[in-house]
Order: C-alpha cells, then structure tokens, then sequence
C-alpha cells in the first residue's frame, strides 16, 4: 500500500479513535467539564498531563532544533522538564488542597481581590491564545506534508475534531483523548527512534546509543564524529555551547519557571481526587515526558551525523569529504525538497551537494526535517511514516485541547460567575463554558490559516510572562501565609511590566538591537522571565512591608490548604 | 484523624519543608550545576561517549528530576502517615 493511502488509514483510526471516547465522556455539570469530576486515575492524569504538555514543537520542531544547536539545546530540555520539579513540589498538591477549579480562582481567593483576579484571567488567556495559534497552524502543516492537502483544509479537520471532543466533553472528554493521543505520539516518536539507534549505534535504546561508539566498525563515538565533522564544517563544536553561561541559566531558569506556572499545566493536578495523587501524578507526568524529552537530543545527534554524511559523503580517509553527486541524492532530499524543507544551490557548479557553517554551504535544511523525514532516512517501511504523522497531529491536538479549554474556563468562570453575573446557575455556566469553547477555536482557527507574523516571537512571551507573574504569587500565597493583596497584586503587575518591557523592545520596538552586546548583563528576552520573577519578588515584598498583613481568615485558608486534612480540626484544639 | 496538638502540626510543616528544601538543592545542582555553570569543568571527564556536563545538561538531570518526585511522594506519604494526616 502506498504511503498516502497508509496515512489516511492511520490519520483517520486516530480520529475515529479520539471522537469514540469522547462520545464515552461526555460532560454533564461544569464539576466534569472544568476538572473532569476531580475523580482522574493519578496514572491516567499524568499521561493526558503529558500530552497537554508535548504539543507540535515538542514533537516536530524540539530534537531538530536541539541539532542545530547542540549544547545549548539543554535549555529547551532542562527547562521543560524541570519546572515539574517546581510544580510537584511546591504547587501542585497544594493547589488540589485549595480545591478550585483554575489558577485566577486561587489568586483571585487567596488575594481577596478581583484585581488579582483580573490580572491573573488576562495573563491565562493571553497565554493560552499565543500558545494555542501556534498548535493549529502545527496540525495544518502536518496535514499539508504528509496528506497533500491544503493547509486550510488540515487547519478545518484539526479544528473540527477539537471542537468536537472540547466542546462536548470538556475536562473529561479531553482528559481521556489526551491518554489515548499520549500512546499515539509517544510510539510514534520512539518507533524510528530506536531503529535509527540501531542503524547508527547497534544500541536498541536511543540514549545509550546516544554515548556508544558507531556502528560502522570505526570504533569512534558517536559524539566525538559529530564533534568533528562540526569543527570541520566550520560549525561549533557541537558539545558545547556558543551562548554565555548566564544567558544559558536565564533561559533554563525563565522556560523552568514558565512551565510550572502555565495555566493548562497546572490545571491538570485539579483533575485528580487527592492531594497524594497530585503528588503522584506529577511524578507520573514528568516520566511520560522524560521518555520523549532524552529519546530527543539522541535524534538530534543520530540525525546530524547522518544528513551531513549523506550530503557531503562518508568520512572515508583522512580527506575530508567533498559532497554527493545530486544525481546520487537518496530520494528522501528529493522528496522534501518539494515541500520546501530542504534546499539546494549549486553554488561551485560542480553537481554536488555540499553541507557547512561556511562560505562552501549550498544547502538550506530546515529544523523540522529531522524528525519529520527521520522514517525516510532510515528507510523505514511506509507505515511508519504514516505513524509520525498521526503521532504529530495527535502532539497538535492534545495540546490545543488543553488551551482551549483554561481559555473557555476563563471566561465562562473567573469573569462571568466570579466577577460579572455570580448568579448564574450551572446550566447556564456550563452553556457559557461550551460556547467559550467554541468561539476560542474558531478564533484560534483562524490564527491556524492566517499565522501572525510574531507567533514565534511570543512563544519567549508566553513563558516569560507564566514566570513572572504566576508563579511568584502563587509560590508566596502557600509559603508566606502573611502576604497581602497589595504586594501580590503589585508584585505581579511589576513582573509583568518589566518582563513585556524588554520583550516588546527587542521583539518589536527595536529588533535591530536584540544582539548580545544590547542585552542587560547579557540577558536575551527568551530569558529575561527569570529576571522578571525576581522583580516580581522583590516589589511585593517591599510593598508588604509596608502594608497591613493579610487578614486572619486568610492566613486560615493558607494554614489549611498546607496539610493534606484535618487542619482545621487541629486549630480548635 | 487529624494533628494532636498545635506542635505538631508545626513540626510537620516543618519536615515538609526540610524535604521540599533538600530535594530542590538536588534539583539545582545537577540542573544548573553540572549542568550549566559547571559544564566546562565536568566536560574535562568523559563517560563511554559523553563528556560527563554535556550528559547531565542533555540526559542525566532529566533522570534526576524524574527520581526527585517519586522521592518527594514517597517520603511525603510517609511524613502524612505518621502525624495521621493522609486520606482515607
């Protein structure tokens, strides 16, 4: 069967697969369309966690981009899996504890404040918006690359299929979807994992094959022919980094933070019935996630090492390689030439291709490429390329799912029960949360087809705001029971201020001036949220210094939500 | 069930935090520690194919961060057991 029709079929399982279980779980109060019931398995929850976590970059772009990058890659690696850390234990369980239904709950109860309230609503959906564009227009071009269809068509399925299982399941039916699309992404990854493993290293597992030695008998290892070939391209050394150390611990620091404090995170832990199951499940989640996130950076490496030999040529002699003959290209470079991934020039007009950080380079290789055309390159039956395929789509849609639904608990809870219409009954607040659904998705939809310029931009948006508005106050309303509305609600709109400041500057105002040399202390705006939660930090307690500590009945609830039960009875004694 | 007393309670909140504060040293130094500002120094030590800092920013702290929480949850389930605190 040809790979066309394969994918259809594989695509198509996925989806019939995905609609299936969310006819199973529908919703029927806004108990199980915010939280799912609060009756999720801890195991269950940390795999939807997962896939609500490893959205379409995470899948697609993540280990092409690690490839590119090398050492400096760890920011993406560290970062990503180092906030659960952070969110399992100093969040998560308490915020189960707390018991409400989504982050501007607890600000806004905590702070007894609607302004807290406000400002922590407007950062979610901000938040999710930026993230969620970026979903839909993943799920487009994987449908356009693989099923030839045009993207507006792949962004109407995605969107369709969405709609669908949010809309009429909500938590539940996306809690479950997420289990299931968590299977689909994971094998899809690891498939052509392990068999490039096995073709480059002979080691079955991708992380020890990362370490060993080739497989062509050389006896080199594997790290030190990409080190190597890199220096001989006139690429950096690819073990270590070109960004300055303290850019690198912004980075990590900005993306670990972001993480623990994004809001479809931490969601997810409201979702199970206990607070030992949210510490479970966070232990659960960051072991769904660390099997894709190290199978990740071996890719990279087994990927890099094999599209430079097969553009310039084995490393046969102690010459070094001059380049393949176009005309003996594998048809995998032809293949995704098409789609524009990859490009040659023949610059020297001399028929072959060659591949360097020089003046020699002829070839445009894009980052996505490394996983996308993995399957090809390792010549990999066609079912495989059809699983990859599903597996980013189902990478797309899972985490697409989860935004859209913080944004529709946004707005049809934190702003339309808690702050404008608290009569409504939850009929109706259910009927706000569905229709919220589904406005969102249209809107994010339409970012799918008309990407803003400035998606990719916003991305260091998104988590640096996360970092330095969130999870400040969220840290210091478990850990400082007397911190008052004024120092979280200043706190926060310093961090925020400071943080899109730098941002907008150097994304916007002035992009020509975002090198190195401009940046404070040499600080690039991917990491300057790290700087923005000490700022955070730093202004609510001075502004508590000088205000009036939080009332009793506050520092009551800070008291309770710190023990797993029975502290209230404690306090009578 | 609930505390016995007031020192009790506050002698949990402490141990909690003593942990929390334990595991999150751990979390720093093979993260930001081997990982980033000690990078140059450990890369001098090579491991089968890895230099030993490049293993822990790429692989070995992801491990850690894995093993952290279970460690939190176990202990922590411990900790709620003994001032009959836990659920059910």
């Amino acid at each position: 069967m040809d790979v066309q029709v394969l994918t259809f079929l594989i695509v198509g399982a996925s989806f019939a697969l995905y609609i299936a279980i969310a006819i199973w779980a529908r919703a029927g109060s806004t108990q199980e369309f915010y939280v799912a019931g609060g009756g999720v398995h801890p195991i269950a929850n940390g795999m939807a966690t997962a896939a609500d976590w490893m959205s379409a970059a995470s899948f697609i772009s993540m280990a092409g981009l690690i490839s590119f990058m090398g050492y400096d890659g760890a920011v993406y690696l560290l970062g990503w899996t180092g906030g659960y850390v952070l969110l399992a234990l100093c969040l998560a369980p308490y915020l189960r504890k707390f018991g409400k239904f989504t982050v501007p709950d607890f600000i806004g109860d905590r702070y007894y404040s609607q302004t807290a309230r406000t400002v922590a609503v407007i950062c979610a959906i901000f938040v999710c918006f930026t993230y969620v564009a970026g979903q839909m227009r993943g799920v487009g071009v994987v449908f356009s690359r693989f099923l030839e269809v045009d993207i507006v068509t792949g962004v109407v399925i995605g969107m369709a299929i969405v709609f669908f299982y949010t809309v009429l399941g909500g938590m539940k039916g996306i809690t479950y979807t997420q289990v299931a699309q968590y299977c689909v992404l994971i094998f899809a990854y690891l498939v052509p994992a392990v068999f490039i493993s096995i073709m480059v290293t002979g080691h079955v597992l991708p992380q020890t094959g990362f370490g060993a030695s080739l497989a062509d008998g050389s006896g080199v290892y594997l790290l030190e022919k990409l080190d190597g070939l890199s220096t001989q391209l006139g690429f950096n050394e690819y073990t270590s980094g070109t960004k300055g150390t303290f850019d690198v611990f912004c980075i990590t620091a900005a993306l670990m933070v972001g993480t623990a404090g994004l809001p479809h995170v931490i969601v997810r832990f409201f979702t199970v019935p206990k607070v030992r199951d949210a510490r479970k499940s966070a232990g659960w989640a960051l072991l769904f996630i660390a099997i894709l996130y190290t199978t990740a950076p071996s890719i990279a490496a087994f990927a890099r090492v094999n599209m430079i030999e097969t553009i310039n040529g084995p490393t046969v002699s102690e010459q070094a390689p001059t380049g393949t003959p176009y005309s003996e290209a594998p048809s995998w470079i032809t293949n995704w030439e098409k789609t524009g991934l990859i490009s040659w020039d023949d610059k020297n007009q001399d028929g072959k291709m060659f591949y360097s950080g020089d003046e020699r380079n002829e070839m445009q290789v894009d980052r996505d490429i490394m996983v996308m055309a993995n399957p090809e390159i390792a010549n990999l039956p066609a079912w495989v390329i059809a699983l990859v395929a599903a597996g980013g789509i189902a990478a797309a849609l899972s985490t697409s799912a989860g935004l859209l639904l913080v944004i529709s608990t946004s707005v049809s809870h934190d702003l339309l029960k808690r702050n404008l219409m608290p009569n409504i009954t939850d009929k109706k607040e259910l009927f706000y949360a569905r229709l919220a659904a589904g406005v969102a998705i249209v809107i994010a939809g339409y970012f799918g087809v008309n990407p803003p310029g400035f998606v990719a931009q916003v991305v260091a948006f998104a988590f640096g705001l996360a970092a330095s508005s969130f999870f400040p106050a969220i840290i210091m309303g478990i850990f400082m029971k007397r911190m008052n509305d004024k120092g979280a609600v200043s706190g926060m709109l310093a961090g925020i201020g400071f943080t899109a400041a730098y941002i907008i500057y150097f994304k916007f105002v002035n992009p020509a001036a975002n090198v190195s040399e401009n940046w404070w202390f040499g600080v690039s705006p991917e990491g300057i949220g790290a700087i923005g939660m000490l700022v955070n930090f730093a202004v609510a307690l001075l502004v508590f210094k000088m205000t009036k500590e939080a009332p009793q009945e506050i520092q009551q609830l800070v008291e309770d939500i710190r023990y797993p039960k029975g502290a209230g009875d404690a306090t009578a004694h | 069930m609930a505390f016995k007393n007031e020192e009790d309670k506050k002698a949990y909140w402490r141990e909690n935090l003593a942990l929390m504060t334990k595991l999150l040293v751990v979390w720093f130094v093979v993260s930001f520690g081997f990982g980033i500002l000690l990078v140059d120094l450990l890369d001098q030590i090579q491991v089968f194919g890895f230099k030993l800092g490049f293993w822990f920013a790429q692989q070995g702290a992801i491990y850690v961060f894995v093993a952290l929480i279970f460690i939190y949850m176990y202990k922590m389930n411990q900790l709620d057991k003994r001032y009959g605190v836990d659920e059910e």
